[in-house]
């Protein structure tokens, strides 16, 4: 009796930690969702309350819409992160699968300089990449939002994990096939490697989707602009910090991958675990 | 079918040599076993066959041409993995589709999307697709066409890789081990359709084997390597009876050969055991040893005695393991007659015919031998 009385009580305990951790973290999402549905002056009410009295949404993703080109921007969101992950992949599975699979000199040192790249922030060789880049004279373009981040060390240090575990006869039998090594990359390995490139899409499009800095230091033009650097416009505006319509847009930029996150919420959660084991 | 000629082929990995000098002809349409113990470079020499491995020094002409720097695939040749190697993709079909594909199909009629709409392309893959259909009629996998490799069978896995090494009619088959990852039954079973297909085929077939069982029942010639080393070439029957090296006889043969201490004396007489063996050999005095394989040891009569150990009764024959009081010896016995088993512990003689003995040199060789009287050893030695 009293066994189950404390396991109960366990459960319990154990429940209301998680969901205090879960608010902690739900939180600010919360408050931009109440934020995002509240008029300007409930904003500003020196009273705190999560409902609105007054709901407010449509007006203020009306403006939101209204007062910057959300649409061009998330299409820009669009093209810079897929064309970044594209690039990424066509870079990273012949590089993964040369240092996992060929037999050349200096492959383990080699690898051991893509370890080292991993463990160089961004930030360290933002100057140098920016200066390279005013240099060539792409500063302000798409190509200045992507090119610097072809070459993902980090993609290809999972990648050669992964075909690491692909065995050995497989790209032997395919050699005996008549496939070339670079037909072996794409018809061999990327299909036997699908879930460590789906878990590699989510960080790298994750991660470019919500990047902040890079766009801020290389863009000028309005229409070139990434999600999330048209969210800090409302900032940036001489009329004061429109706190409304700055939510109501940064659900907007946020929608698509939740979306996304909801549709492949398996795939995911797999990719995610996958890395983690690997 | 061709024929592979292989001139001192020498590998080394890392500085250790793992081939140590290889001279080996393959005749058009031999099937032909490389057997030895694991990491003695039957692989690696497979391998450089198929042009998968650089050797580092000597040739391989296939049918008179040489090979050497030719990609696997321009070699003709086809291969059977140990793990079968089936793309995990790709169906049944497709996997015996890529061999063709890969030769038929222009690199622009491969594109995924823009290939199939090409003219020529539809042609083609009727040509494909019937000669699928026929192997798989052949090989019994018509119903698994559509399946993936992950959804069948260990044994129906090995014939999908045999029917993509088929399917393009090279003009020789390397197998690597292919059977070892089947159970017992099924290895007996698919022994038999290799055999088959081989004389069906009359392709020149090459089957890396550690299992002597394998190459004494399929092959016309077995090729025994040790350390890098071939130490001999010869027909099943020539390997078993008539092996030049102590480590051949010990190799194949299940049970394992006997293998008896003995001495040579001044008089090139041979004593084994304290008897003297009505043989002579032209060696100099001194130690030897001397090999009985165990169907050639005679139960209930000669000089020798020992006591039974162990009995392993199979049921259509019967091992009797034997202890040799004073030698410290074990020997093993084959009994034809399972129903006359001697008891546990009871001391039993035996002998052997003269001509059932291999005699060899401390350093492994054979001894050739001069039968002075091909009788039954009896009389105790002179001392
Ligand atoms: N790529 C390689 N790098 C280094 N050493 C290797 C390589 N491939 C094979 N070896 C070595 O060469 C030797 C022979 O290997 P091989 O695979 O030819 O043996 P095997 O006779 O096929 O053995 P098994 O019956 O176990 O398959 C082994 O000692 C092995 O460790
Ligand atoms: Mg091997």
């Amino acid at each position: 009796m009293s066994h189950t009385h404390s396991v109960t009580l366990r459960a319990i305990l154990r429940h209301l930690l998680l969901i205090a951790g879960a608010a902690l973290m739900l939180a600010p999402f919360i408050w931009m969702i109440s934020t995002a549905s509240k008029p300007q002056t409930e904003i500003f009410s020196s009273e705190l309350h999560l409902i609105p009295h007054q709901f407010a949404l449509w007006d203020n993703l009306r403006e939101a819409f209204a007062k910057a080109n959300l649409l061009r921007f998330l299409l820009n969101g669009v093209i810079v992160t897929v064309s970044i992950f594209v690039l990424q992949v066509m870079v990273a599975l012949p590089a993964a699968y040369a240092l996992a699979k060929l037999r050349f000199l200096g492959r383990e040192t080699l690898f051991a300089l893509v370890l080292f790249g991993i463990l160089i922030p961004p930030q360290a060789t933002a100057i140098p990449v920016f200066l390279l880049l005013h240099k060539v004279g792409l500063l302000d373009s798409y190509a200045a939002l992507v090119l610097p981040f072809t070459i993902s060390v980090f993609g290809i240090f999972l990648m050669r994990q992964f075909f690491k575990t692909v065995p050995d006869d497989l790209v032997d039998a395919a050699r005996m096939d008549g496939i070339s090594e670079f037909g072996i990359v794409w018809r061999v390995m990327l299909p036997a490697a699908i879930p460590a490139v789906t878990a590699f899409g989510i960080f790298s499009v994750v991660a470019h989707w919500n990047d902040y800095f890079w766009p801020l230091i290389v863009l000028n033009s309005e229409q070139l602009r990434t999600p999330p650097l048209a969210v800090a416009h409302f900032r940036n505006n001489e009329a004061g910090t429109s706190y409304g319509p700055l939510m109501a847009a940064a659900m907007v930029i946020i929608a698509p991958l939740v979306i996304a996150f909801l549709f492949a919420q398996r795939r995911f959660i797999e990719g995610i675990t996958l890395t983690g084991i690997k | 079918m061709a024929q592979i000629e292989l001139s001192t082929i020498r590998k080394s990995f890392d500085g250790t040599d793992v081939l140590k000098g290889i001279d080996f002809r393959i005749e058009d349409g031999e099937f032909i076993s490389l057997v030895g113990p694991s990491g003695c470079g039957k692989s690696t020499l497979l391998r450089i066959i198929a042009g998968l491995e650089p050797q580092n020094s000597g040739q391989v002409h296939i049918d008179g041409r040489p090979v050497d720097g030719i990609r696997p695939s321009a070699r003709n040749l086809a291969m059977v993995f140990q793990s079968y190697a089936l793309y995990p993709h790709l169906s049944t079909f497709d996997n015996i589709a890529v061999p063709l594909r890969m030769r038929r199909l222009s690199a622009i009629e491969r594109l995924p999307l823009l290939g199939p709409l090409l003219p020529g392309r539809r042609a083609k893959e009727r040509g494909i697709r019937a000669d699928i259909t026929a192997i798989a009629e052949q090989l019994d996998i018509a119903p698994l066409l559509r399946r993936k490799p992950g959804q069948l069978s260990g044994g129906q896995r090995q014939r999908v890789a045999v029917g993509r090494a088929m399917v393009r009619e090279p003009l020789a088959f390397l197998f690597d081990e292919p059977l070892s990852n089947l159970d017992a039954k099924l290895r007996v079973h698919m022994r038999a359709e290799l055999a088959e297909l081989h004389r069906r085929l009359k392709a020149t077939f090459v089957y890396v084997t550690h299992d002597q069982a394998e190459a004494m029942t399929m092959s016309s010639r077995i090729a025994v390597m040790m350390g890098g080393e071939l130490i001999q070439v010869g027909t099943p029957a020539e390997i078993y009876n008539d092996p030049r090296d102590i480590r051949v006889a010990e190799f194949i043969g299940s049970p394992k050969i006997n293998i008896l201490p003995g001495r040579v004396r001044k008089d090139g007489g041979i004593d084994v055991l304290g008897s003297a063996l009505r043989l002579a050999c032209g060696a100099t005095a001194g130690e030897c040893r001397v090999g009985v394989r165990p169907e050639r040891i005679d139960l209930g009569t000669g000089p020798f005695s020992g006591s039974v150990v162990h009995l392993e009764n199979l049921g259509a024959e019967a091992f009797v393991h034997l202890a040799i009081e004073g030698a410290g010896l074990r020997l093993i016995a084959r009994l034809a007659d399972v129903r006359h088993l001697p008891a546990m512990g009871s001391p039993v003689a035996f002998g052997f015919a003269s001509d059932a003995v291999q005699v060899f040199d401390p350093a492994g060789k054979r001894i050739p031998l001069r039968a002075e009287q091909s009788e039954r050893v009896r009389e105790p030695a002179h001392v």
